[in-house]
């Protein structure tokens, strides 16, 4: 595969790469990005970036993304009707330094068609360090966890409310990079609070062992992320950021909503230097 | 016409085909297909249900409820029809194992009186479920109502067009019917709605799938709820004729009214299996299966793995996937999946109307378009089809499609 546009933090992991900024007491901020949603997405990405992202979930688009909420349903269409495939959005990606990892977040039929190995050396190629399979349970994920760390990529294993506590532990135990804390029962999309399920949850992840835990699902802007980041290491935000997307606004100006979460986490959790 | 006893929990078999169509395993596969693919909120509700349904089955008392409601509520035993005029016509022996007749008009109630039964037993309060046609929703509004549950239904807006008369019948029992506005708004997208709802509603609300498809264990249970129809049509075909069919066939969407009559013949070798499906929904062995809507099994796909949109005269069939255990008979070869056009099943809708005044659902009509398509390699053969539906859902779409194609009006040459 393409072996000269590798990422600047190559050697490290998602996980490490988080755990420097875990460590001064910070928390990280995680825009995510549907792969195709606009011409210039690629340029969104490196924008979220600069704006304070720690890393970037790229969302390549699926037909039938049953864990989404609307807006994600729709950037998905929009994304789809544009012709994008699994394939185009690693090419697209591929050749640009960003400087921090970026995460293919996806549903496991487009992962199982392109065929493990060679979704493991076409995303690595392009700088994903990590892959969110949220419809890949625990239970089914060894081959293509197998596959991936082969090419120096993490599978996120996901927790919900109702995981019980037996199978908590195993999701710490088993999942790399982080572990996705899915803050509501419930699908994808921007909320006005985040449910307390999601401290409870966090609370709970924390002490089952020393992984970070990221909240998804609701975060809405500056005061959702702060709220969530209380009791966990940081936050997701993809349905917010996209609904901007899909309304028009620019790239700078969808950044600049990434720099102003990014702002009031640092005010609220500040990094020791 | 052949006498059934109503078999009773005592003579109620653990699977009516242990090794064609047996348990699948720990995890839910048959073979290589079905499994549980869901995200991480649903699995509890899942391994809930498995539990629930495991526990259930093995009592006597929830088999005999079971019995007893399909029995004095639903109308069961189904009667088996002889054809005497289409089998003359056709030049073989025709049987109808008669599930339109049940209440509800269709086979789907099987299924939805065991799972509300269940959803019952769990101390669940409310049903949701998807619907194509209507069938199924139809059918779990009548349970809701039954057991005094409240009710969802999940529709593509393109069927609630398409069947607005099952709508109001819902509406008239109580349920409220939710379209679903996403992609193709036809049953694909009805199931992602209903599996988006049921995450947020899990803690009192059972989701009630309408086929052998899905997480496990729907695949597994919804065909359990209708292997009634095979044991039955076994007994009755014996009964009538000494023997069992040459050949066992019905209409396949997800597949619940297929693995129901193909469980009573899965282990008798002799006897043909056929799914019938939709030229424009046809899933079975298409190359690489898929993982979608909870389970892997062969969907209609693009080269890089998305799904694609069903087309279908029948709403009932509008979905571009079957079940996993079809996807598993389908490789093994045990059973046969063909497709058949629009227009050869509205010419079985008419025929089976005419020759023996039976006006059957599309869907159903798909297995009759399949026979008359095969009229000479099965030629003195006994046919069984499962007539898994009536027609009066379909009268109306049916009626304007003839009207435009023969200029005719209401029927009538002008
Ligand atoms: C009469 C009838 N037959 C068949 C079907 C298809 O379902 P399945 O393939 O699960 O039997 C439907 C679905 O709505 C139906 O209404």
């Amino acid at each position: 595969m393409n072996t000269t546009a590798a990422p600047s933090r190559n050697g490290v992991s998602l996980e490490a790469h988080l755990a420097e900024r875990i460590a001064a007491g910070g928390k990280v901020l995680l825009p995510y990005v549907t792969a195709g949603i606009t011409d210039d997405w690629v340029d969104l990405v490196e924008a979220v970036i600069d704006a304070g992202a720690d890393a970037v979930e790229i969302g390549i688009p699926f037909s039938d993304p049953a864990m989404d909420g609307t807006t994600i349903q729709e950037a998905s269409v929009v994304a789809l009707d544009r012709g994008i495939t699994p394939a185009d959005a690693l090419d697209q990606l591929r050749g640009r330094e960003y400087g921090v990892p970026l995460i293919a977040m996806t549903y496991y039929n487009l992962v199982y068609r392109y065929g493990h190995e060679r979704f493991a050396a076409d995303a690595a190629a392009a700088g994903v360090r990590a892959t969110i399979l949220p419809d890949l349970p625990m239970e089914q994920a060894g081959d293509w966890a197998e596959a991936g760390a082969k090419h120096g990529i993490e599978n996120i294993l996901l927790a919900a409310p109702v995981t019980s506590d037996d199978r908590l532990a195993q999701v710490v135990e088993n999942t790399a990079g982080f572990v996705y804390v899915v803050s509501t029962m419930g699908t994808t999309g921007e909320r006005g609070e985040v449910d307390d399920a999601a401290s409870v949850l966090a609370r709970r992840v924390k002490a089952a062992g020393d992984r970070p835990a990221v909240v998804g699902f609701g975060i809405s802007g500056p005061a959702t992320a702060v709220a969530a980041s209380r009791e966990s290491d940081g936050v997701i935000v993809a349905s917010a950021l996209m609904r901007k997307v899909l309304n028009g606004e620019s790239v700078d100006q969808a950044a600049s909503f990434v720099a102003e979460m990014r702002s009031a986490l640092d005010k609220e959790y500040p990094v020791e230097k | 016409m052949a006498v059934t006893e109503q078999p009773t929990s005592d003579t109620f078999p653990e699977a009516a085909s242990p090794t064609h169509m047996g348990l699948p395993d720990a995890a839910g596969f048959f073979g290589e297909f079905g499994g549980r693919f869901v995200g991480e909120p649903l699995i509890g509700a899942c391994q809930e249900l498995e539990e629930a349904f495991l526990d259930a089955w093995a009592d006597p008392e929830f088999r005999n409820e079971f019995i007893d409601v399909l029995r004095d509520y639903g109308g069961r035993p189904s009667p088996l029809t002889e054809c005497e005029n289409l089998s003359q016509d056709l030049g073989l022996r025709l049987l109808l194992k008669r599930e339109d007749l049940n209440h509800t008009g269709s086979h789907k109630i099987n299924n939805v009186i065991g799972q509300a039964l269940l959803a019952k037993r769990m101390g669940k309060t409310r049903l949701i479920a998807e619907t194509g046609a209507g069938q199924h929703g139809v059918a779990t509004a009548t349970a809701a109502a039954l057991l005094d549950m409240s009710c969802v239904v999940y529709m593509g807006e393109v069927d609630m067009e398409r069947q607005a008369l099952n709508v109001f019948r819902m509406r008239l029992m109580g349920a409220e019917v939710i379209p679903a506005m996403s992609g193709s708004r036809t049953l694909k997208d009805a199931v992602n709605e209903a599996m988006r709802a049921w995450v947020s509603e899990v803690t009192d609300t059972h989701y009630c799938l309408g086929s052998v498809m899905g997480p496990h264990p729907y695949p597994w249970m919804v065909r359990t709820f209708h292997e009634i129809i095979g044991i039955e049509a076994r007994q009755q075909v014996e009964a009538l004729t000494g023997g069992l069919p040459d050949v066992a066939v019905a209409c396949v969407g997800g597949g619940s009214n297929a693995a129901g009559l193909f469980a009573g013949f899965a282990d008798d070798e002799t006897v043909r299996l056929i799914g019938a499906e939709p030229a424009g929904g046809a899933a079975a062995g298409r190359g690489v299966p898929a993982i979608v809507h909870g389970m892997k099994s062969y969907f209609m796909q693009d080269e890089v793995g998305q799904i694609l949109e069903a087309e279908s005269i029948s709403a009932g069939l509008d979905y571009p996937g079957l079940g996993p255990e079809h996807s598993h008979l389908a490789l093994n070869k045990r059973a046969e999946y063909y497709p058949v056009t629009d227009e050869q099943v509205l010419d079985s809708f008419q025929l089976l109307s005419r020759r023996e005044g039976i006006i059957p659902a599309l869907e159903s009509a798909h297995a009759l378009a399949w026979v008359v398509q095969e009229i000479e390699q099965l030629a003195g053969k006994t046919v069984l089809i499962n007539l898994s539906g009536r027609g009066d859902k379909d009268v109306r779409q049916v009626q304007e499609i003839l009207d435009a194609q023969n200029g005719t009006v209401n029927g009538a040459a002008q």
